[in-house]
Order: C-alpha cells, then structure tokens, then sequence
C-alpha cells in the first residue's frame, strides 16, 4: 500500500503536480514497537533527571547543564517520534517552531531585561 | 494513470495548502499555547526568588512524588500514542482500550495534582501568600486544566466510537486530539524541568 502510494506520488511529482517532499506524510509512522522503545528512553532520561537532582549539591556548577539537555532531548523525542514531527510534512514543523522559536526568544529577552541570570 | 491522479488530487487537495487543514490549525495552536505557556513559566522564573516570606519551594516540595506524577504523564503519552498506531491499523477494541487508559492516567495526574495543591496549601501556602504561591499556581493550575480538557477529549472519543460518529476517518480525530495530549505532555516536560529540579534560592532542606 505504501509502495502504492509513493509510485502514486512519484507519477504526480513527474507531471508537476505536486512536490514530492511536500506530502502530507513524508514516512509512514513507527511501529507500535519504536514508540515502546523510545518511551523506555524517556523514562531513563527521567530517572537520570531525578537522580541527579539528589547528588546536585555533589555535581556543584554541572547540574544545571546536565538538566537542561536531558529536557530538550525528552521535549524532542516526543516532537518529534510521538507527535510525528518526524515522518509528517515539513509545514507542520515549521507552523510549530514559529511559536515555539517565538515563544523562546520573546521570553528569553523579557528574562534577560530583568537580569533574572544575574541574580 | 495521470488522469486518476489528478481526480485523486482533486478529491484529496480541497484545501489550497494540499494539507489537511485541521491538523494545520491544531499546529496553529499548539504553537499558541507555546506563547501561552511560556509566558506564565517566565513569570515563575521572573518571580521564583522574589517571595519575601515562606512557604518557599525548597520547604515544600515533594521530588520523590512530584517524578511519579511524571512518570504517569510519560506513561499517558506512550498509551495515547499507541491508541493513535491501533487507529491506523483500524483495530477500534484495542484503539478504545488505550484511549481509556491515557484517560485514566490522566485522571491519576490530575488527582495528584488536586492532593499535591491540597498539601502545599496545609502547609500554608496558598494563592496569595508569596509571589512563589500565585505564580506556582497559576503555571501548574493552567497545566492541570489542560489535562482535564485532555481527559474529556479522550472520554468523548471512546464515546463517539461506540456510537460510530467519528466519522470518515476515526484514526485522523483520534491523531488530532493525540497532537493535544502529546503538547500537555512536553510543557509538563519544562515544568518538571523548570519548577520542581532547579533548586531555588531560600531555605534549603
């Protein structure tokens, strides 16, 4: 069925009818299989995140930069795998990073105008 | 070949951005509620050491309890999802039994969540006792009632399934409302990350 398809939408691309990148789907979606996988990943980074939290005293000025990577990389592996970001069509990702990228540097500036990483 | 195509595109490009454009609106929106969100945890973080009485975070939270409420939410993602693949694979009893179960994890988050506020509030930490309160509440407040919308959401697809009214295409509304579970999700995500794991200035346990 999906061989089907990407000779349907390579025929379409070759007559110019559509851009063959530009597909409501670009990759069919994980098996039930690789979401349990990356679930067992997220937990681990949760754990991780959780542990650490006991040891911050030890860890000193390292806590934070451990922290906030283990939270973009959970934010990013359900994006990305569970909300399809990955396999689904480029549009929608950039409909989603204009908010998000806006949300971020908006904030970051208002944060930055009260010195709040000063204090 | 070419003309089957183009009737096929015909039917299935109405829209003019050839995408269906419920699901670009339900990006719209989650990119919104990017906008939403961030504003009030930048007010927590503006505000988080400006409290000049207590309850302070450090007295008051609960990280062992707080990561399992987290570890529920995590859980829902992986049940909803998976409810979204059962969808696809037109399997509704086993579509139906993952949708109930992101439902009652949910509920369970949110339980915890209504148990957590009652405690802190014993503890003498209510809306308007700091500038830690109000902003603390506010932020996990709006979260707790967008899982609640979440939940209802869930509850009235399982429901519109037995009754056959999800349409055309069941798996497409059961994806939409997964792209909302899924955005509770990530923001609970920074808040953990955010309000709960960043030790706060003020008496420390």
């Amino acid at each position: 069925m999906a061989e089907t398809e990407t000779d349907f939408q390579r025929e379409l691309g070759a007559h110019g009818l559509i851009d063959p990148m530009e597909t409501h789907a670009r990759r069919e979606h994980p098996s039930a299989k690789e979401y349990i996988r990356i679930f067992v990943i997220l937990v681990v980074f949760t754990s991780i995140e959780v542990s650490i939290w006991y040891v911050r005293q030890q860890m000193g000025g390292w806590y934070l930069p451990v922290l906030f990577p283990l939270m973009v990389a959970k934010f990013s592996l359900v994006v990305l795998w569970f909300m399809h970001l990955r396999f689904d069509d480029r549009r929608f990702s950039r409909f989603f990073l204009m908010g998000l990228a806006g949300a971020v540097t908006l904030y970051f500036i208002v944060l930055l105008t009260f010195r709040t990483f000063l204090r | 070949m070419v003309d089957a195509a183009i009737t096929k595109k015909h039917d299935e490009h109405e829209t003019t951005t050839g995408l269906p454009h419920t699901k670009l609106a339900m990006w719209l929106f989650l990119s919104s509620e990017c906008l939403l969100f961030g504003a009030l945890i930048t007010t927590y973080v503006l505000y988080r050491n400006a409290s000049i009485k207590g309850p302070y975070p450090n007295e008051i939270f609960d990280i062992a309890y707080t990561s399992v409420s987290s570890f529920v939410l995590l859980t829902s993602s992986l049940t909803m999802v998976l409810s979204v693949n059962a969808a696809q694979l037109r399997d509704w009893p086993r579509m139906r039994l993952w949708l109930l179960t992101t439902a009652m994890l949910g509920m369970t988050f949110v339980g915890g969540q209504v148990y957590e506020f009652t405690s802190f509030y014993r503890e003498g930490l209510a809306i308007t006792t700091n500038l830690f309160g109000t902003t603390f509440y506010t932020l996990t407040g709006f979260h707790g009632v967008h899982v609640t919308v979440g939940i209802l959401m869930l509850l009235s697809l399982v429901a519109m399934s037995f009754a056959d009214r999800l349409g055309d295409e069941p798996a497409f509304a059961v994806e939409m409302v997964g792209l909302y579970w899924h955005f509770v999700d990530i923001v609970w995500i920074v808040i953990f990350t955010v309000v709960y794991l960043i030790p706060t200035s003020g008496p420390h346990k």
